[in-house]
């Protein structure tokens, strides 16, 4: 079932994925004095509404109002952060950039920071980290998600084939630490993989409507010169913006780009010969990220890499497989001995509520945060983040983190 | 002592076969769920709203009979459908695997006096786990009507009827007292604490219901307050009713059977889908009387997958049917006449002292004997 990528939560959560259209809006608003992160405020009127539904959800017990208003106005709620789809952009063969009016329930975004993205695919609600891509101080309430297809990605895919306008999407607030530094760095360093553009990409463009001009060096790896997201913007923003250099690397297409071959320290001496007094900041693919941690940790520079990343969770498992299971609430954790859940965590001290223990009442439902669980008896696969599941009938597949 | 399973003739691996059978069936369903499923339940809540609404707005004009009546008949609707094919079915599980959170069995909340999770709790796990297994189920009689000859006469049993009748009335009320289990604690089964603790959220929600239902929505229809009062409570009692008449056709109609405990200690889950047969009976009706009852006239395709959307039970109900005959076990379904007729047969007679209950045959007799079964 679902898009077997997760989130590692072990570093600050970070993103995938996407963008569209290029417009000139970056280069619009330089010199704009916004402090990094600002966030939009909400209209009075929308807020008086809101206190107001609240203060009404006594007529409305036990749902709420919200489930009333939402009868005309889906992407409502008075608590949860909803979005319309504005705009839709397909600008690479397997990408999809989609533009997006969340609801007043969101706060804005600081640049680099993901949301986690709720679409319905056959009935069943998905749940995805992505980041953001836009500017995150332009104050115009939108969102930009690139998207990139995976392979296996059940929501990547979908949304490549069927992302249109007008449609309602949910979202979280605005997570993660991995943003633009409140005061401008003497150097800017940002690398990125494939999709992991897309919160080096909101730094960017943040960093150019913020004014910044010390020198930033962007380092970006795609497979091909078509696989390249905001090729065009990016080149754009090379030649015009201050200080900003673009290092192009096309690992499929070997002489096409600035440079060939992945990262190493003879090509980071290339493309950013002052890397070793920039703050850096990465996010792409495993092993681009093993390389960054080992470079800067070699120049004793650890304090200065900042990076995102997500991980696969191996697919298709079955039988019983070693992994750490930890217990969230309880800061627990112990080696999964294979058995369900909910055996485990009793047999590591903790009580859960549970009730029939063989799948049906749905007493021990609890939310898993990471990675994957089998169904003991229809030997399903469910993965985080946010899935409910039953305990009692959930082995873990690998590591998983739930809320117990 | 010879089991219900033996006295079916029933042996251990043919239970096991039972079992395989029904988990493959489930699977086939499972497999099949999709986007249909969310639509017909979302458009049922939409439906739902709307007929709230529309009928909290009618009794504004409730001066004027029809508007009164329209009123008073939406919100029963509303309610009957919000607790039956809504409430009962979300709070199951059927709709967890969407991960909506307004389908969640663990937030979701609905227009009856049982808070949901205590609701959860005694009906998911105590009655669906032990159906009819008597001490077990609570669900037997709810504790106040004596239901079955299995359980010990007093002369307080010639209330019966009464019983029967006030309950119908204050169904919901019945409910949310029935999960604080105050008899359990008389008899020191059951710590006050606890107790006390289901009745506190049980007062806490029901008052906030009757608040809405008996002063807030009168006192917004202004002149109109004691009309709309009684439209609403109308309306509750509607739903009361009904709810009532369709839970005890669900277990206590003639031919579904009882279990003791000893005969389902460490039982298989092939036992415990031929109990789950055997202690419930199926109403049949039209689409709109299965929709009204939450598919709960599905019973036993219920009781069998309590965690697949309601929906399906009608699609499910003829391979159920297959293999009950197949392996000689009665499949107990009748119109809700005769259904109900039974029921109200048993309060009366169980009134009286005596075990005795076949007054009426039991219903369809194998066609098969299961010797001739071939075990999977």
């Amino acid at each position: 079932m679902g898009d077997p990528s997760t989130r590692r939560r072990a570093v600050p959560p970070g993103t995938r994925g996407k963008r569209a259209r290029l417009t000139r809006d970056s280069r619009v608003r330089y010199g704009s004095l916004m402090p990094v992160g600002v966030v939009p405020s909400r209209p009075l009127a929308s807020r008086v509404l809101r206190r107001a539904l609240r203060v009404a959800d006594a007529v409305a017990t036990p749902y709420g109002v919200d489930r009333y208003v939402e009868l005309v106005r889906p992407s409502w709620s008075s608590t949860e952060v909803r979005a319309k789809v504005m705009a839709v952009a397909r600008t690479t063969p397997r990408s999809v950039t989609v533009t997006l009016r969340p609801n007043g329930n969101w706060s804005g975004f600081r640049a680099g920071q993901h949301t986690q993205l709720s679409v319905e695919i056959d009935g069943m609600r998905h749940t995805r980290c992505y980041s953001m891509a836009n500017c995150a101080t332009a104050g115009d309430g939108l969102i930009e998600l690139s998207i990139t297809a995976h392979p296996h990605g059940r929501v990547s895919r979908h949304l490549r084939q069927f992302a249109e306008r007008g449609r309602t999407v949910g979202l979280t607030s605005a997570q993660g630490t991995f943003t633009l530094p409140e005061t401008e760095p003497g150097h800017l360093l940002l690398i990125s993989g494939g999709s992991g553009i897309t919160p080096v990409m909101s730094m960017l463009r943040t960093r150019c409507a913020l004014g910044w001009e010390n020198p930033l060096t962007f380092v970006h790896y795609a497979l091909t010169h078509a696989d390249m997201l905001y090729r065009d913007e990016l080149e754009e923003l090379a030649r015009t913006a201050p200080g900003v250099r673009l290092v192009r690397i096309f690992t499929d297409e070997p002489g096409r780009g600035d440079l060939d071959g992945f990262l190493c320290r003879q090509q980071l001496d290339r493309a950013a010969p002052q890397w070793t007094e920039a703050e850096a900041f990465v996010c792409g693919p495993a092993p681009l990220m093993d390389s960054a941690r080992d470079l800067f940790a070699g120049q004793g520079r650890d304090d200065h890499l900042h990076t995102e990343s997500f991980t696969l969770t191996p697919f298709g498992a079955a039988g019983p497989v070693g992994g750490a299971v930890r217990f969230g609430v309880s800061e627990m954790g112990v080696a999964s001995d294979g058995r369900p859940l909910l055996l485990q965590a009793e047999a590591a001290g903790l009580a859960p509520l549970s009730g029939c223990r063989m799948g049906i009442c749905h007493t021990c439902t609890r939310q898993l945060g990471t990675g994957t669980v089998r169904d003991a008896v229809t030997g399903e696969l469910t993965t985080g983040p946010d899935a409910n599941i039953r305990i009692c009938v959930s082995i873990p597949v690998g590591d998983v983190e739930i809320d117990l | 002592m010879t089991t219900v399973a033996q006295a079916h003739g029933l042996t251990d691996e043919q239970l096991d076969a039972l079992a395989r059978e029904f988990e493959a069936l489930r699977a086939e369903v499972a497999a099949q769920l999709g986007a249909d499923d969310v639509a017909y339940i979302r458009r049922l809540i939409r439906i739902q709203r709307w007929a709230e609404v529309g009928g909290r707005a009618s009794l504004f004009l409730g001066f004027l009979p029809p508007f009164w009546l329209a009123g008073a008949a939406a919100l029963s609707l509303s309610k009957i459908l919000d607790n039956m094919e809504i409430g009962h079915n979300v709070l199951h599980g059927q709709y967890d695997w969407t991960k909506d959170p307004a389908l969640s069995s663990t937030t979701f909340e609905w227009d009856s006096s049982c808070p949901a999770k205590g609701w959860q709790h005694y009906h998911n796990f105590l009655h669906h786990t032990f159906t009819n297994i008597t001490e077990k189920d609570r669900d037997l009689g709810y504790g106040v009507i004596r239901i079955s000859g299995e359980s010990e006469w007093s002369p307080a049993n010639l209330g019966n009827p009464l019983y029967a009748l006030g309950l119908a009335l204050i169904f919901d009320w019945g409910i949310m007292l029935h999960d604080v289990d105050l008899g359990h604690v008389r008899k020191g089964k059951k710590p006050w604490a606890e107790a006390k603790r289901s009745l506190k959220n049980g007062l806490r929600k029901s008052g906030k219901l009757a608040f809405r239902d008996y002063v807030m929505w009168p006192a917004l229809t202004g002149p109109l307050f004691l009309s709309t009062l009684a439209a609403d409570a109308l309306a509750n009692v509607v739903r009361n009713v009904w709810s009532f008449i369709i839970i005890f056709c669900g277990h206590f109609p003639n031919g579904a059977l009882e279990f003791t405990e000893e005969e389902c200690e460490g039982e298989s889950k092939g036992h415990w889908y031929f109990r789950q047969i055997l202690g419930s009976a199926n109403i049949s009706g039209n689409r709109l009387f299965h929709i009204m009852s939450g598919n709960l006239s599905y019973q036993i395709e219920h009781h069998l997958f309590p965690d697949i959307p309601a929906r399906r039970y009608q699609q499910i109900a003829p391979q159920v049917r297959e293999i009950c005959q197949r392996y000689g076990i009665p499949y107990n379904t009748g119109r809700l006449s005769r259904q109900f007729g039974s029921v109200i047969f048993k309060i009366f007679r169980f009134a009286l002292p005596g075990r005795s209950s076949r007054a009426i045959p039991l219903p369809q007799a194998p066609d098969r004997p299961p010797s001739e079964l071939v075990a999977a």
